[in-house]
């Protein structure tokens, strides 16, 4: 076994593939006693002990930074919000109240982050606004699709942290169970604006309908037009699906990488 | 004991790919839930396999991660039962785009459902809950011609989803199954919103369903399977999902 050449390959796959390699720490940890008693060979004990250290090393993704995370976020779409409200281009009525909802939601999500990573005994991440100079301030059109591309990035984001916070705890309220929450709500948000847009309230493809520079909202290294879930082709299930079908039956993750990335949220914040 | 040697053998198995070059590929095939590594790991942790024995009637969904592929399964079975309905029988007041949305739905809730088989099947082999037919479920107190009637349900079906999926992840122990929980519950919390946007334009995610700190709700499994008997004859028991 080459263990050098095997890091040296797995360098070169994504973090959020690293992260799940992470989680199999609890695996090895039960195994332990097991491999005192001489039941298993060594090397592979040794191998997962080795890539976990590699993985705390390489990512330093602790709890208060994928909170941090999720705030940023947070603040990005509750910045966009008020200034789409101040800007005085939606339309009276349902849209309005629509925004309204919303930004009252960002707003809370913003104060919960916020009270947690401080309970936390964290530093909470602040001043995250909306790039003003991307803001189409006098194209309502544009914000909703701006809207649109937030919230499925949201929706996306929260998704890909799942696993970093499992069995986390602060006292004794599940963070996974409070990110899971905030989750849901933004996939009804991402479910009305895209409604708003008249496009289907979920994803069917990678195909985004979003003006440019917004399309890598449904890219990375798991497109939204995935077909393949836990090794199981969707479109071969039952008596077979479409790929439309497969794709909208489940959303992708993006990693904190590819939503930190210029082409994605990292470009909108300042 | 048994554990033991069976988590032996998966440590052999899960092992094995770390010996050969790895491609990005078989990277991530490996990362993602091997059948092989999967299956011994559920076993390994729920192998009492009382789980699947209707005695008096009752179905136990099982405990550790397979109790909650389980009730997960249970849940989309159920939905997608429900939405084969409304696709077989539209209601007569529903519009062209409602009809095209609802039959989307209805092949969203049967990929669930037939994902789950697949994936309990394969991982679990033995444990899967049997298959939910008519005589099991109880759809007496809708109305599938009538719209208003059908929304109502399908409303109630998908926020109950979304509780049940956000009250499960935290007794989630492989991340594997934990993603594939937050890939589904965003796309029921999509439909719920769909359809709470037709029974009234804006109620998307209205106070009924969020809370003052923006969290949607998020319900225990007992609690769960509670508010799901009026349309289950059959009795599921949730008690050790997770545990």
């Amino acid at each position: 076994m080459n263990i050098l050449r095997i890091i040296e390959q797995l360098s070169e796959v994504d973090a959020d593939v690293l992260g799940r390699f992470d989680s199999r720490r609890a695996v090895f940890k039960s195994l332990g006693g097991t491999a005192q008693k001489g039941m298993l060979a060594a090397a592979p004990v040794f191998v997962a002990s080795l890539f976990s250290k590699a993985y705390g090393q390489t990512t330093g993704t602790g709890v208060i930074d994928v909170l941090n995370y999720a705030l940023t976020l947070e603040l990005l779409e509750q910045d966009f919000y008020k200034k789409m409200k101040d800007a005085g281009k939606v339309p009276a009525g349902a849209p309005a109240g629509a925004i309204d909802t919303i930004y009252k939601h960002e707003t809370a999500h913003v104060k919960l982050l916020t009270d947690t990573i401080t309970a936390l005994k964290g530093t909470p991440v602040t001043n995250k606004k909306f790039k003003a100079s991307v803001f189409p301030t006098n194209d309502y059109t544009t914000q909703l699709a701006y809207a649109q591309a937030l919230e499925d990035t949201g929706v996306r984001a929260y998704k890909g942290q799942a696993g970093a916070l499992m069995g986390q705890m602060a006292g004794a309220t599940s963070l996974l169970q409070v990110a899971l929450q905030i989750h849901s709500v933004e996939a009804r948000h991402a479910a009305h604006i895209r409604t708003m847009r008249m496009q289907a309230p979920w994803i069917p493809a990678s195909d985004s309908n979003l003006p440019a520079p917004l399309g890598p909202v449904y890219t990375g290294a798991t497109r939204e037009d995935n077909t393949m879930q836990a090794g199981v082709d969707i479109t071969k299930l039952g008596s077979g699906f479409t790929a439309t079908e497969a794709a909208a039956s489940f959303d992708e993750i993006l990693t904190m990488a590819e939503v930190l990335d210029a082409s994605r949220a990292g470009g909108l914040v300042e | 004991m048994s554990n033991i040697k069976q988590n032996a053998s998966e440590e052999a198995e899960f092992a094995k790919p770390l010996y050969t070059p790895i491609k990005r590929r078989s990277f991530f095939m490996y990362a993602g839930a091997t059948a092989g590594a999967t299956a011994l790991l559920l076993s390994g942790c729920d192998d009492d396999n009382d789980n699947v024995k209707p005695a008096d009637g009752t179905i136990s969904l099982g405990s550790g991660d397979v109790g909650v592929l389980n009730y997960a399964y249970a849940l989309e079975q159920l939905e997608a039962a429900f939405y084969a309905q409304v696709k077989a029988t539209p209601a007569l007041d529903f519009a062209a785009v409602e009809k095209d949305y609802f039959s989307q739905v209805a092949a969203h809730e049967a990929i669930h459902r037939e994902f789950f088989k697949a994936a309990i099947t394969r991982d679990a082999p033995g444990q899967i809950i049997p298959t939910l037919t008519a005589a099991d479920l109880n759809f007496t107190s809708i109305d599938f011609t009538k719209r208003a009637s059908v929304l109502a349900a399908a409303k109630a079906f998908e926020d109950l989803g979304v509780a049940a999926y956000n009250g499960a992840g935290k007794y989630i122990k492989k991340s594997d199954y934990l993603v594939i929980a937050g890939k589904i519950v965003s796309v029921e919390a999509r439909h719920a919103a769909y359809v709470r946007d037709l029974i009234s334009n804006g109620s998307f995610a209205n106070e009924e369903v969020v809370d003052a700190s923006g969290l949607d709700k998020a319900m225990e499994p007992v609690d769960v399977i509670a508010a799901a008997s009026s349309y289950l004859k059959v009795k599921l028991d949730a008690s050790k999902v997770g545990k």
